[in-house]
């Protein structure tokens, strides 16, 4: 079939800003930060040829591993507490006859309207020692320390917990819409035959929604692993030892707090190619399984 | 199980955790008319010595001061323009790319495709250094340009706008617009837009929430503090009033109930929109 007269100028007057936009502001940037990878920069523009040292520099530095471990845990605890959960709630919302489902899931979708810089500065202040909400109500709850460190030594959790706050239902939407999508009758020949809760939901279930699955779970996991504004914010800057500190926030103190352009892409680089390697592996594994 | 209970313990689990979603809001919508020797008095509302509540210890002199000695109104302005100006061409943008790569025949077609799903895997943050440079030698550095430019076209919604044409744009449509003798870009805008609606409302609340809440971006190719938005000018406030957390709760109520009064206005589309990508794509 050949192209009808005018047809292909006008695809191309559609995607022309697209075309242009991608060439100058990515793919552009994407082809300097591989040559400022391998350069020593002196701020932006001058720079001589360096080799692999940034990448050298960065994996010998302690501070990334501080900053790989910190999002390592972060992303872990987030993607084997969060998904679960939003999982579960899905799942409870998805029963059949359920009053005031669209009531529950805007109210529980909420908190990801909420930017991260604006939960980090609630989070400041209710995850204060002594006088913040979070160790008051603790407190008089299960009697905790009122001086409990969630700021200065259990940063990791905190930043987990504000995470699942703000995430949780953004992920049981997509669950919950994945679930409405399981044929029922597939679920009710599963009772007929017998199966248990376990059975039905591994068997059926699982299997169903799969696909939306391990989409959310490599969503969450490039997210999880890009972590910044919040420990960034709600710490102003690594905080306590470094407890805070992120992939991201590393680059961006090595970029814009050191003006080491160089040393930043290669982070960027060793970010972008984790990030790649775990898409590939879920790609493959969900071809596997479609196969 | 009895029936009664069947239907009641769902309840059980999805009211309490309403509640704990809701508790930080309504914390900080109370928190920010909070004076400061009430402030971590109690959780929510002030008390008198008698325990009753103290309604009228409630202040609006934190927004005040947002708006005399912070200058606020700045920042919210700010944002707005961001905000929209990105979300309109964005939107605009990726509509017609999307449209055009489902149902539009040209070569390079099939090798943009291939190009957008490859720039999805790209992690912003690689970008951030060599974007940074890019606008340096632009001098485009400390100007809203340097912002609206890049985020014009993103992979992403390209994608998304490219699979909602594949869903609920019918090809039968197109050739009927195209047999009535309508121009291409005729039928793009009167044709497809139109039947593209609901992803349109859902991107544009998407784009508008990005930028809304984008930090990073502003804080690294910005420099003027008349120019930020409110994510950075929020942020900025932890060092400068640092125990005034009346007037950061405030700040930070006027940042997100905005984008909440948006969002319950037109959630509808919005959350049906964004699940519609992941479990049909």
């Amino acid at each position: 079939m050949s192209a009808r007269p005018g047809e292909r100028a006008a695809a191309w007057l559609l995607i022309g800003p697209f075309v242009i936009v991608t060439a100058v502001f990515v793919l552009y940037p994407l082809y300097r930060s591989i040559v400022l990878a391998f350069s020593q920069t002196f701020g932006p523009g001058a720079s001589a040829p360096a080799g692999w040292m940034n990448f050298r520099l960065t994996l010998t530095d302690p501070d990334f591993w501080t900053a790989l471990k910190n999002t390592g845990l972060f992303t872990l605890g987030s993607l084997c507490i969060q998904l679960p959960l939003a999982l579960l709630l899905a799942m409870v919302l998805n029963r059949p006859g359920l009053k005031g489902r669209s009531v529950y899931r805007l109210i529980i979708f909420m908190p990801q309207l909420v930017g991260l810089v604006f939960a980090a500065m609630i989070g400041s202040v209710l995850f204060a020692k002594r006088v913040g909400a979070v160790n008051q109500v603790l407190h008089a709850v299960i009697g905790i320390d009122l001086d409990f460190p969630w700021l200065d030594v259990h940063v990791t959790p905190t930043l987990i917990i504000i995470a699942l706050w703000l995430y949780v239902g953004f992920n049981m939407v997509y669950f919950l819409a994945a679930l409405q999508t399981v044929d029922r009758s597939l679920v009710e020949a599963a009772l007929v035959d017998g199966a248990n809760p376990a059975q039905r939901f591994l068997n059926v279930i699982v299997p169903s929604i799969r696909p939306v699955l391990t989409f959310v779970v490599l969503l969450s996991f490039i997210g999880s692993m890009q972590l910044f504004e919040l420990p960034y914010v709600m710490l102003e800057g690594p905080g306590n030892e470094n407890r805070g500190l992120t992939v991201v926030m590393y680059l961006y103190q090595r970029a814009f707090e050191q003006g080491d352009l160089g040393s930043a892409s290669a982070v960027g680089w060793l970010l972008g190619l984790a990030l790649i390697v775990a898409a590939s592996v879920q790609m493959v594994l969900a071809r596997r399984e479609a196969a | 199980m009895t029936r009664r209970a069947r239907r009641v313990w769902p309840h059980l689990v999805l009211v309490p955790v309403s509640m704990l979603m809701l508790v930080p809001i309504v914390w900080l919508a109370i928190s920010a008319f909070k004076r400061a020797e009430d402030f971590f008095e109690t959780l929510f509302f002030p008390v008198n010595e008698d325990g009753g509540l103290a309604i009228e210890r409630l202040t609006i002199e934190h927004f005040h001061r947002l708006f005399t000695e912070v200058g606020i109104l700045r920042s919210l302005a700010n944002s707005f323009f961001l905000s929209s100006t990105l979300a309109i061409l964005a939107s605009l943008c990726c509509a017609a790319a999307g449209y055009a790569l489902a149902r539009l025949r040209f070569r390079g077609a099939g090798g943009l495709t291939v190009l957008v799903l490859a720039i999805l895997v790209v992690p912003p943050p690689l970008l951030l250094a060599p974007t940074y440079e890019l606008m340096h030698q632009l001098d485009l550095l400390d100007s809203y340009l340097a912002i609206i430019l890049p985020g014009m076209a993103p992979a992403f919604g390209v994608f998304l706008f490219r699979q909602a044409t594949v869903q609920s744009v019918p090809r039968e449509l197109l050739e009927a617009a195209r047999l009535d003798g309508m121009g291409e870009l005729g039928i793009f805008a009167n044709v497809a837009l139109p039947l593209l609606r609901p992803m349109l409302g859902a991107f544009v609340m998407i784009t508008y929430l990005a930028m809304w809440n984008n930090f990073i971006t502003p804080q690294v190719l910005l420099h003027s503090p008349e120019k930020m938005p409110l994510a950075v000018t929020v942020a900025n406030m932890k060092g400068v009033y640092f125990t005034d957390y009346g007037l950061q709760m405030a700040a930070t109520l006027l940042s997100v109930a905005p984008v909440l009064v948006l969002f319950l206005m037109l959630q509808r589309d919005f959350v049906s929109g964004l699940a519609s990508g992941a479990v049909k794509g």
